[in-house]
């Protein structure tokens, strides 16, 4: 297995693991940590895919690094609404999906 | 060309000095970015009339390594409408959102986030790189989201953390497709992908693409954050999420089928598109007609007007957009994009001012208002001739260029849907015409001045007035557009 | 120069419609002087261009809108017909609801959108292109249902959403039609009849029934024309806008057009539709009467009285034979100078006598002379009495039928005359021949309301009288019939 595709592939279980987070967490906090495994998952993807032909394409990496801080911004907004949620209503999950959290 | 550069630094740097410069300071900030701003859209606008698309590349560098902006008459429209709009909802957030009215900490973030949401979206409508656009559409989903939460009432922030579940999965479907876009071309730019090979994995990340795309315009079946968020927001936040923010990820779908996978686009998929259109502009349209809250109405009427806007798939793309017809769609969608934009920001900031006199939005709390504030009054009248469809208004050159498209491709029944919209749209916009117009006996409240009432009755002026002089913005959106939206019928 | 006449005669309406808006209850006189002056400037304009058009000119304007959506405003003969008629009657209302409205509240509004039917109006009968003729259509539509709602309790209110619940369908149905059409023909235009041969018959058929749908709601043909007796709760200036000068007016002259500029005859004689909408108005003829004997109050039977009259000119244009065609365009101008006088009447007895319902009528005719002297004019040329202008319609309508090889459209005038006398004649019988209740108050010191009537009447009474002149409305729909369709 080449090292490309290993990343790939690492990259596709990622997103598995936060796509499965997703769906079957309630808690806010939890749904921000798997949209994180997913958004890292495809940055490792996009990196092994610029790896093509052996030779290190350096495009990829500018664009995961703008990728890291677009989510970063994106988390700690979203961490920052888990919060003001949490104290506006004392839970820390959607109204409509209360009863599990 | 440097109108172009100013429409995206300008809202920007405001953004920047609103955070940076203390209470008063940065108020006037904001006026002086969303007048300069405004100005630079103008400008734009008439450079490309007169002298066709502008062409930026960042720092020199060419695609595939650098990013290329591009002012189409598509993106000059867009963002002269934006900047009416914007301009629009400023001028009613410097009374609705003053630091005495909505609280200081409403008063202090409206201003950086409403310039970042303006050059979010200005970057979404010229950007010609798929990565840059993710980018644009995240920075625009967030600066959504802040203002949805701005007045921290626990319902608000329900609602904002609904959108951000949705417009984060949006953006993590769409920067899917983005990535096997790259792994499969090793590029990025719509120009140069316009001409690549087709790979095997370019259907399936169109389709990520579409359906992330899909979520943060709120089509159906993905609409359900859109109403809670807007009709929880402040009124000008909820003019400009209304009929700017949707539109934004509607265009990148407009680039991407038509300019850069056109060849993708095969008919099961963009009918489906349109079912779900369908769908949007009947569920929308029927939950419209139950609510007792007026903003409500007006959100749902949101969700229903999307719905029209899919209806351009399977009558400009795949094998139409080389027919004859397929002009009339693509230009009808836009323009319908443009009207519905003026006239749903009119009625939201309408709404605002009667909220502020009567101290709710429930329709009983409206009885009789048109007697004490007929501007406002008139102005809700005339946005609901446009999104009904009536003529003359923009929303009705929409609905006949597009109905005359689907018949003439033999596909009526779009056209079908565009006119049994329309007749729901009359019955859930009557409900509250009738109850503002009705007689009442009116409670003495404080009004606000009629330079302030003016400003909704502008826009639906503007909504009613492209539909009458509707040559120069047609001539405007021709310049460099795409294939399907050639000469017509 | 001549160019711009359309647009002038349009402004002489619309001008007057958005300055009024804009001013306060208080400011009667500006109010007055604006509308009356638009009134008189505007009938002076189409004196000046019936001259011209007599002598063969035509006018024409184009104002692109959008590629395919032009804007395109014409003078032919047919709209000068419709343009004359409105215009007059505008006039006479004008000074009638002056006076009717007195010191009622909200007048800026009542004016404002009244002036804005009768611009819509104007719009319709000058359209030169269909897409034209909608847009106009359906400003009409919006323009008129403040005014049905003027009063604004409870039973206005009911009116004017019924009135939307009929006219919003059906304009759907209209757009739809013209967009069908005009996918596979390109903008229709009424001065170039359009190769409808590309379209397969059973599609045309299926078109046409929209577009009779979409027009015929505001002809008021049966079943489409629930709304109209509602509607009679309005004040009566609006009855006779809704009834002489604009709405039911607008949608047989839509039916017109339908007939003759978009299919044109020898098309519509092809797909064999015309007699299926004979049949349909003459149905409505005699349903409408029957109706109108039902009713009990003065308003309520004149509205019935208007969806079968309206019908007359329907069925002349849809037999298309040459009298049966000038019949029906001369009624479109007899129909609305009778029942114009007969709504001002009801609305001076409502006003100044009190009186709404049938028994109340009892011996106003000596008490209210000039009024009930109009009032029987009006109702003896409905019926069909010579030499009112009525007369001349169904007389004309007759041969028409004949000539049209459907000699049943006799029968069908017969009914309709005798249905007519039948719930006319006891109004008058009640007027002249009853003695009035001793505490009754009633007196015609109105000379603005009476005035307006018994121009009305005198017009009718003219039209016939004179009917064999050139400039009669019989003359002019002779003139339209031979130039235009009959070739």
């Amino acid at each position: 297995m080449t090292g490309p595709t290993l990343y790939a592939l690492t990259g596709a279980a990622l997103v598995g693991i936060g796509v499965f987070g997703l769906i079957s967490a309630r808690h806010l906090l939890r749904r921000v940590v798997a949209f994180n495994l997913i958004g890292s998952g495809l940055f490792v993807f996009l990196g092994a895919a610029g790896a093509r032909g052996g030779a290190a394409d350096p495009l990829p990496q500018a664009l995961i690094i703008t990728g890291i801080v677009v989510a970063l911004s994106a988390s700690a907004l979203a961490v920052g609404l888990v919060v003001a949620h949490a104290r506006a209503s004392g839970r820390p999950a959607l109204p409509e999906e209360d009863e599990e959290a | 060309m440097s109108a172009l550069v100013a429409v995206l630094v300008l809202p920007l740097a405001g953004a920047l000095a609103t955070v940076a410069l203390p209470g008063r300071a940065a108020r006037i900030a904001a006026s002086t970015a969303i007048a300069a701003t405004l100005a630079a859209a103008l400008a734009l606008a008439a450079w490309v009339a007169a002298r066709g698309v502008p062409r930026l590349e960042i720092g020199g560098w060419a695609p595939p390594v650098g990013i290329a902006v591009e002012a189409d008459g598509l993106a000059a429209a867009m963002i002269v409408m934006t900047a009416t709009v914007m301009a629009a909802a400023g001028l009613s957030a410097r009374h609705m959102l003053a630091p005495g009215a909505a609280g200081a900490r409403a008063a202090f973030g409206f201003w950086p986030l409403m310039l970042l949401l303006w050059a979010a979206l200005n970057a979404v409508f010229v950007s010609r790189d798929l990565f840059n656009l993710y980018v644009g559409i995240e920075l625009l989903s967030l600066a959504a989201i802040g203002l949805v939460a701005i007045e921290g009432k626990a319902a608000a922030l329900a609602a904002a953390m609904r959108y951000m579940i949705f417009a984060l999965a949006g953006s993590l479907l769409y920067l899917a497709g983005v990535v096997l876009v790259y792994a499969a071309h090793g590029a990025l730019d719509a120009g140069l992908l316009t001409d690549r090979t087709p790979a095997r994995t370019d259907g399936l990340a169109l389709a990520l693409m579409t359906v992330g795309l899909m979520a943060k315009t709120a089509l159906f079946p993905f609409h359900v954050w859109l109403p809670p968020a807007h009709g929880g927001a402040p009124a000008p936040a909820s003019a400009m999420l209304s009929a700017l923010v949707p539109k934004a990820s509607f265009v990148i779908l407009l680039r991407l089928w038509f300019d850069v996978m056109p060849d993708q686009a095969t008919e099961g998929a963009l009918a489906l598109m349109a079912a779900l259109g369908t769908a949007a502009v009947i569920w929308g349209g029927l939950a419209a007609l139950v609510q007792e809250r007026l903003k409500l109405i007006v959100a749902y009427s949101t969700v229903a007007q999307i719905g029209y806007l899919f209806l351009v798939f399977p009558l400009a793309g795949g094998a139409s957009a080389e027919m004859p017809w397929a002009a009339g769609a693509w230009n009808g969608a836009v323009f319908l994009a443009l009207s519905h934009g003026l006239a749903k920001a009119a009625m939201f900031l309408a709404v605002g001012q009667w909220m502020a006199a009567r101290g709710g939005d429930r329709l009983e709390d409206l009885r009789g208002i048109a007697t004490a504030m007929p501007m406002t009054a008139f102005a809700f009248a005339l946005s609901s001739i446009t999104l009904v469809g009536l003529p003359p208004s923009g929303g009705f050159t929409a609905k006949y260029l597009i109905m005359t498209s689907a018949f003439a491709a033999g596909q009526w029944g779009w056209a079908l849907v565009m006119a049994g919209g329309g007749l729901l749209a009359a019955a859930y916009l009557y409900r509250p015409v009738a109850v503002i117009f009705a007689r009442a006996e009116v409670p003495d409240s404080p009004l606000p001045s009629r330079g302030r009432q003016v400003v909704p009755l502008i826009l639906a002026g503007a909504a009613v007035a492209l539909g009458i002089a509707s040559a120069a913005p047609f001539d405007l959106l021709s310049t460099g557009r795409p294939q399907a939206a050639g000469e017509g019928l | 120069m001549t160019g711009l006449l359309p647009i002038f005669i349009l402004l002489t309406s619309l001008v007057p419609a958005a300055i009024t808006f804009f001013l306060r209850q208080e400011s009667y006189r500006l109010r007055n002087a604006l509308n009356l002056g638009g009134a008189v400037v505007k009938g002076a304009l189409i004196v000046a261009m019936l001259v011209a058009v007599a002598g063969g000119a035509s006018f024409e304007t184009a104002i692109p809108l959008a590629p395919g959506l032009v804007l395109l405003l014409r003078i032919d003969a047919l709209a000068l017909l419709f343009v004359s008629l409105s215009a007059t009657l505008w006039l006479l209302t004008t000074i009638y609801a002056i006076s009717y409205l007195g010191e009622k509240p909200e007048q800026s509004r009542f004016f404002g959108f009244f002036s804005l039917c009768v611009f819509a109006t104007t719009g319709i009968a000058l359209s030169g292109s269909l897409i034209s003729f909608f847009i106009f259509f359906e400003l009409l539509t919006l323009s008129t249902w403040p005014l049905v709602a003027h009063k604004q309790d409870a039973a206005s209110l009911r009116a004017a959403r019924g009135y939307l619940l009929y006219a919003l369908p059906c304009s759907t149905i209209l757009l739809v039609a013209i967009v069908w059409l005009e996918s596979a023909t390109g903008p229709i235009l009424f001065t170039d009849p359009p190769d409808l041969s590309g379209v397969d018959p059973a599609s045309l058929r299926v078109i046409f029934a929209l577009f009779i749908v979409g027009v015929g709601m505001k002809a008021a043909i049966i079943p489409l024309h629930g709304w109209l007796p509602a509607a009679m709760v309005a004040p009566a200036p609006v009855s006779a806008l809704l009834h002489a000068v604009a709405v039911v007016k607008a949608g047989a002259f839509g039916v017109i057009r339908v007939i003759y500029d978009v299919f044109g005859i020898e098309r519509v004689a092809e797909l064999g539709v015309g007699t299926p909408l004979a049949a349909l108005a003459s149905f409505t003829i005699i349903w409408g009467s029957l109706r109108a004997l039902q009713q009990t109050e003065i308003k309520k039977r004149l509205a019935y009285s208007t969806v079968s009259q309206v019908s007359y000119i329907i069925l002349g244009v849809a037999l298309a034979s040459p009298f049966a065609v000038i019949g029906g365009l001369a009624h479109l101008v007899h129909q609305g100078l009778m029942k114009i006088t007969l709504f001002f009447c009801a609305g001076i007895y409502d006003e100044r006598a009190g009186v709404r319902s049938i028994e109340g009528l009892d011996g106003l005719g000596r008490r209210m002379p000039w009024t009930s002297t109009c009032f029987s004019i009006g109702a003896l040329g409905m019926i069909g009495l010579p030499p009112i202008a009525g007369f001349v319609s169904k007389i004309y309508l007759g041969i028409g039928g004949l000539q049209a090889e459907a000699p049943w459209v006799l029968a069908v005038l017969g009914a309709s005359t005798l249905l007519n006398a039948a719930y006319f004649v006891p109004l008058l019988y009640r007027l002249w021949f009853r003695e009035i209740a001793p505490d009754a108050e009633a007196d015609e010191r109105a000379p603005a309301l009476v005035g307006p009537a018994v121009a009305a009447a005198l017009a009718a009474v003219l039209a016939g009288m004179l009917a064999a002149s050139d400039i009669s409305p019989l003359g002019w729909a002779t003139l339209i019939s031979e130039r235009d369709y009959l070739e």
